[in-house]
Formats: C-alpha cells, sequence, structure tokens
C-alpha cells in the first residue's frame, strides 16, 4: 500500500516536471519578438503646438527633461530624432508658445533639454513630449514625476517605422 | 452655557471652511498660476465646504437653525454649490480646454478626474431632483431616497477627487475638511435613517 503510494507520487512529481519543463520551453520564443513600440500615452497630446523650434534650452532652464529614442524590434538607438517639449512650468502654461521648445538625439539616441522647473498643473506635475517627424509613427508621451519637487524627468520612445 | 456651546460649534465650523482655504490661499503653486485658474480652484474648495454645510443644515445641527430653518438655507446653500462646480469646471476649461474635455469624456490620465466628473453629474442630479420637486409628483419617500443617494455619490466621488489632487489645498487641513465632510453626512444619514422606507424623524 505505502510502497504503490510513493510510486504515484514519484510519477506524479517526475510527470510534473516534466511537463512544467515542455511548457517553458514552448513559451521561449516569445520572447524573440523585439522591442513593442511605445504607444502614445492618453492625454499627452493636450495643448500640443505644432512645429516648435529647436532650442538651447527653454526659458531660463533649472530643470532637466531627457530620455532615449530607439527603433522597435531591434531596439537600435535613433539618432538625429526631434523630440518635442512642453509643460506647465514656473514661467508658463502649457498652451503659452514659450513653454514649448524642441531638441534632437545624439548618437547613441539621447535626448536633454533643459527648461523651467515644471510645476503641478490639473492635479499632477507632468511634462508632454512628441514625435511627429514622419519617419515614424507619432508619439505622444505625458510622464508624471514622482514629487513635484524633483528637477528631472525622464521619457523613453520606441518608434515603429511608417 | 449654552450660548458658549453654540458660539463654539459655529467657531468650529468656521475654522473648518476657513482654514483650508486660507491654507489654499497660501499655496506656491498660485504664484505661476493665472486669476482664471485660480478662481477655478478656489470654487472646488467652496464646493467642498458647502459639501459640508448641506448634511448639517438638514439635520438641524447648527445653532440657530433648526431642521425646518435648515433646510431653507439647505435650497439656498445647493444654489450655491451648483454655482461653484460650475465655476470650477469653467474655469477649468478656460485655462486648459483639451484637459477637461478628456475629465467629461472620461478619457482622461488622471486617476483623480473621472471620481471629479461623477461628482459633478450626481450633485445636478440632486439639485434637479430638488428643483423639480413639486413638479415630479414622485411620493416624499422614492424622492427622498433619490436625493439621499445622489448626495452620497456626491460625497465619496468629491472626497476622492480631492485628495488624489496635487493642487493649491494644502493636505492635511484638505483630509480635515473631507473627514468632516464625509462625518457630517454619516451621521445626518443615521440619525434621519434616510435609508429607511418609513424614516424615525428626531424630535
Amino acid at each position: 500500500m505505502t510502497r504503490s503510494l510513493l510510486t504515484r507520487r514519484y510519477l506524479l512529481a517526475a510527470g510534473g516536471a516534466l511537463a512544467a519543463t515542455g511548457a517553458s520551453g514552448l513559451l521561449v520564443p516569445a520572447q524573440a519578438k523585439g522591442l513593442a513600440p511605445t504607444p502614445s500615452m492618453r492625454g499627452g497630446a493636450n495643448n500640443y503646438l505644432p512645429g516648435a523650434p529647436i532650442v538651447e534650452r527653454i526659458g531660463g532652464g533649472g530643470f532637466w527633461m531627457s530620455g532615449t529614442v530607439r527603433r522597435a524590434g531591434d531596439g537600435a538607438p535613433l539618432a538625429g530624432q526631434r523630440i518635442q517639449i512642453w509643460a506647465h512650468t514656473t514661467e508658463g502654461y502649457e498652451r503659452d508658445p514659450h513653454s514649448h521648445g524642441a531638441t534632437l538625439t545624439d548618437a547613441n539616441g539621447v535626448f536633454r533639454l533643459e527648461m523651467p522647473q515644471i510645476v503641478p498643473a490639473f492635479g499632477q506635475p507632468h511634462g508632454h513630449l512628441a514625435y511627429d517627424s514622419g519617419e515614424f509613427e507619432t508619439v505622444f508621451l505625458r510622464p508624471v514625476m514622482a514629487s513635484s519637487s524633483d528637477t528631472s524627468l525622464e521619457a523613453h520612445f520606441v518608434l515603429k517605422p511608417v | 452655557m449654552r450660548l458658549a456651546r453654540q458660539i463654539l460649534i459655529w467657531a468650529a465650523l468656521g475654522a473648518a471652511i476657513a482654514v483650508p482655504i486660507a491654507a489654499a490661499a497660501a499655496s506656491p503653486l498660485l504664484a505661476w498660476r493665472d486669476p482664471v485658474y485660480i478662481a477655478a480652484g478656489f470654487a472646488g474648495i467652496v464646493a467642498m465646504a458647502s459639501l459640508l454645510l448641506q448634511p448639517l443644515l438638514v439635520g438641524g445641527y447648527l445653532p440657530g437653525l433648526p431642521a425646518a430653518r435648515g433646510r431653507r438655507v439647505h435650497r439656498a446653500i445647493g444654489g450655491v454649490l451648483v454655482a461653484a462646480v460650475v465655476l470650477h469646471v469653467a474655469g477649468l476649461w478656460v485655462t486648459s480646454p483639451p484637459d477637461v474635455v478628456d475629465v467629461l469624456l472620461f478619457r482622461s490620465p488622471t486617476p483623480f478626474s473621472a471620481w471629479g466628473a461623477i461628482a459633478m453629474w450626481a450633485v445636478f442630479g440632486a439639485a434637479l431632483l430638488a428643483a423639480l420637486r413639486r413638479k415630479l409628483r414622485i411620493r416624499p419617500q422614492a424622492w427622498r431616497l433619490g436625493h439621499t443617494a445622489l448626495a452620497a455619490v456626491t460625497v465619496l466621488c468629491s472626497v476622492v477627487h480631492a485628495l488624489l489632487i496635487e493642487g493649491t489645498m494644502e493636505t492635511v487641513s484638505k483630509a480635515v475638511l473631507c473627514a468632516l465632510v464625509v462625518g457630517a453626512a454619516v451621521k445626518v444619514a443615521v440619525d434621519l435613517k434616510l435609508w429607511a422606507i418609513r424614516p424615525r424623524r428626531r424630535a
């Protein structure tokens, strides 16, 4: 009786382990799909003004908006991509043209633009970023600061070719 | 002694409303907002203060305003509340139209905005029921249950809305005001058994 129970238990354990190995083996190819494109965030395009000029910095600066731009699939960094940035800051509203500016990514696909301190507006301290140059699908981001006393904010783009 | 108690109750109520307004008036955020945006924010605080007064008036808890007279003032404050909510939304609309459109269509990224939109429609519903009380000719019990239900939704959603916002209100005074609003609503609901089919009115 005892022996037969042990035998069954052993069989179940061995069978289960085998099944788990097989299942995990079958799941592996799913990881090879590659980097998924970043979807636009809700409200990301609010108060967007097309054609923000490329600037050294927005207003007096003191706050850093940075991030990366990569290609969907292989994740290759994209150089020379124009990213537009705007926010409600100590120097103006989101809709004010002087609150808007743009910058280009460097050879590593990294962008970094100094701007005035972002202050909470409409209940959250947040910024807006846009990619809409046409080579890749348009993406609008709306990252939220963890704390309104932060002096920097990051946003990352993974773009899908059109 | 009775006079002292009356003065104390009014002073406490005055402080419960004045302190959060004064604290918001000292907010550093005001420096980076224009008058319309500032007015929209304060209209929201006035609406929350009205939500504290409404159950106190219905329950006849305020000295000099027993239930019968309190209800007349309750109707007037109801008008103030609706006007404050309209000014709140209109001021925000002027400040940033796309953000307000997103809220009203329930597609805003901010977690508090849906609560605010629901509270707005609930308070409009409660006020509409009050304005059409005679015309509608519904049974008083049904009317009371409907008005109570809409008021409860208004209170709950307004409090969640306010607590989730990072704005001009100072956090402690905001939390205290919200707690008082919920406490007053629960007290009047329990005292008057507002959910009962036949409420037992207090003497």
